[in-house]
């Protein structure tokens, strides 16, 4: 029982920074903070990794973890990596402004 | 015990980098490290896991192979998909994404239900929380998926809303699968296996009879719900496997997720309840009125020519940039045109509608694309009470965010929404393909006034000949 109310806790703690992180976002933010989010929620690439680590001989559990663990890594890489495209813009942008003004 | 010390190190560390990772993605400056941040905090989380499991039980080949096919393959394709998919198709690439994760929550969950080695506990018998947290588990994550997959088929133009599902007959439905669901997680919960599959079945169902209704212009909101959705997925794969990493990670982003829909309904001055059970935005009026209403009758047109003569002879031009500009791909030849007008000594500026383009943000994302500087960007709020002092507006592609209806006509589906004062300028030009009426399909009564004047052609056609006239104007010539 003990994992459950500790758990719990973590849950309402976890919630409530969500809540706190996102204040303001100015709109030019919204698309690459949505898609940067998207790849944290990938994170349950951990649970097929350890569905995959515990499943011993387990034929079909190890093929279910793998696919499992495949398609939170398209989430993962993909998000962070599109991410970073939208952002690299903004950034780029700022410097070769600064250049030629 | 060294080892569980250094795994929750591991642990905690990953969990205040996603934190500063999410917070630092909501300022321009820290973005982008932000965005690196977290990915070094996901990649932290990894190791945590591997090393619990090396210092303890260890890991066999076996399950090494199939860890490196399943993160290769899952990993190079998606590396892929981000290099090669156009900064304009950006709302569908987040939604396929988003459906991902969903499945992965809902595979783990099936996973664990069908052989529970993975358990906290390592077995189901005592489990009413395992069974619990499986059950929501595979509701959200079903409904992440379905729902993903159907937005971004929508937004791909794959799909089109049937005629049926926009009436109050998709309510009943969509209650039925939601009772189709709880029935089969009610078996589930006496053991049986079928069950499962029967709340599966009923939740994927669900999750395409909620978007499938949703029309274009609210997509945007229902990704960033999805989103939100999967984060508490992954929540509930944590309670699954008792990971609590997995259940902060998942909490933050699904409460996260929720801000931000709610910052983008504000956006768009619609509730996150008309959007989710109000159906398509002007969908009824559309049906209505497709042959009476939206037949423009006062229509002028002028010729590129006409245009650049007109812009020569200002002095300051506000450009309103829309989904239609991004699809000619013409932000580039937008930029040389602002060019060539700012060194004749005009005043340009970009008046950026909260949902310009088909995400918030989007519009932003396309112009930095094409080295448009920051600061010629007027948010709606900045820029209105400037569109009386401004002589020449250029809407390109653009349509429903210029509609004074939303301001003037009750009876508009799109009355309420906050839109461009464009009409207010001294001179508008509409630069269109054809009269097909917006995303919204509503009839747009600033084409009718005096002041506009549209200019048919593709939007990057327009723009290109726009730039010769105004060459052979001279604007922008020193001297």
């Amino acid at each position: 029982m003990s994992f459950l109310s500790e758990a719990l806790w973590v849950l309402l703690l976890g919630s409530l920074l969500g809540l706190e992180l996102i204040g303001k976002v100015p709109p030019t933010l919204h698309t690459p903070l949505m898609s940067g989010a998207n790849a944290i929620s990938g994170i349950t690439m951990l649970a097929a990794l350890t569905l995959i680590i515990k499943a011993g001989e387990n034929f079909p559990l190890l093929v279910i973890g793998s696919v499992a663990l495949g398609f939170a890594l398209f989430n993962v890489i993909g998000g962070f990596l599109v991410t970073d495209r939208m952002l690299a813009m903004f950034s780029r942008k700022k410097t070769s402004h600064k250049g030629y003004r | 015990m060294t080892i569980q010390i250094l795994k929750y190190a591991i642990d905690l560390i990953a969990v205040l980098l996603l934190a500063l990772g999410i917070k630092g993605l909501s300022k321009v400056r820290s973005a982008r490290d932000a965005n690196r941040l977290a990915g070094i905090a996901m990649l932290l989380a990894v190791v945590g896991v591997l090393i619990n499991f090396l210092g303890g039980a260890g890991i066999s080949i076996n399950a090494w192979i199939w860890i490196i096919l399943g993160a290769s393959l899952g990993g190079l394709l998606g590396m892929l998909t981000a290099q090669r998919v156009p900064m304009t198709a950006m709302p569908e690439t987040v939604a396929l994404f988003n459906g991902c994760g969903g499945m992965s929550s809902l595979l783990v969950a099936i996973g664990v239900a069908l052989f529970p080695v993975a358990t906290s506990s390592g077995e189901l018998s005592n489990g009413l929380i395992e069974i619990s947290s499986i059950v929501v588990s595979v509701f959200v994550g079903a409904i992440t998926f379905s729902g993903s997959i159907v937005a971004m088929a929508k937004l791909q133009g794959w799909l089109s809303t049937p005629a049926w599902m926009q009436s109050k007959l998709r309510h009943a439905v969509n209650i039925a699968f939601a009772v189709l669901s709880l029935v089969g997680a009610i078996e589930f919960f006496q053991g049986g296996g079928s069950g499962l599959w029967l709340s599966v079945t009923g939740s994927a169902l669900l999750g395409i009879g909620v978007t499938l209704p949703i029309g274009g212009a609210d997509m945007p909101v229902v990704i960033s719900l999805l989103n939100s959705y999967s984060g508490v997925a992954a929540a509930a794969a944590g309670f699954v496997v008792g990971s609590q990493l997995l259940i902060v990670a998942g909490a933050m982003v699904g409460a996260a997720g929720l801000i931000l829909t709610q910052v983008m309904c504000k956006g768009m001055n619609r509730s996150l309840l008309s959007v989710l059970f109000g159906g398509a935005l002007g969908a009824s009026s559309s049906l209505a009125g497709t042959t009476e209403n939206n037949e423009y009758t006062n229509i002028t047109s002028c010729s590129v020519e006409e245009c650049a003569l007109t812009l020569e002879a200002a002095e300051r031009v506000v450009v309103v940039p829309g989904y239609g500009l991004a699809v000619a791909q013409a932000q580039h030849t937008l930029r040389e045109v602002a060019r060539a007008l700012e060194a004749g000594g005009i005043d340009v500026s970009y008046a950026i509608h909260p949902v310009a383009g088909r995400m918030p943000g989007h519009m932003n994302v396309l112009l930095a694309e094409a080295d448009v500087p920051y600061e010629q960007l007027k948010e709606m709020d900045i820029v209105n009470p400037e569109f009386p002092a401004t002589d020449v507006v250029l809407v390109l592609g653009a349509n429903d965010v210029v509609n004074p209806q939303a301001k003037n006509d009750s009876s508009s589906p799109l009355y309420g929404m906050p839109v461009l004062d464009v009409q207010q300028a001294r001179t508008v030009f509409v630069v269109k393909r054809g009269m097909n009426a917006g995303y919204s399909g509503i009839k747009n009564d600033l084409f009718e006034l005096s002041n506009t004047s549209m200019v048919f052609g593709d939007a990057k056609k327009v723009l290109g000949d726009l730039l010769v006239e105004l060459k052979e104007l001279g604007v922008g010539k020193k001297g």
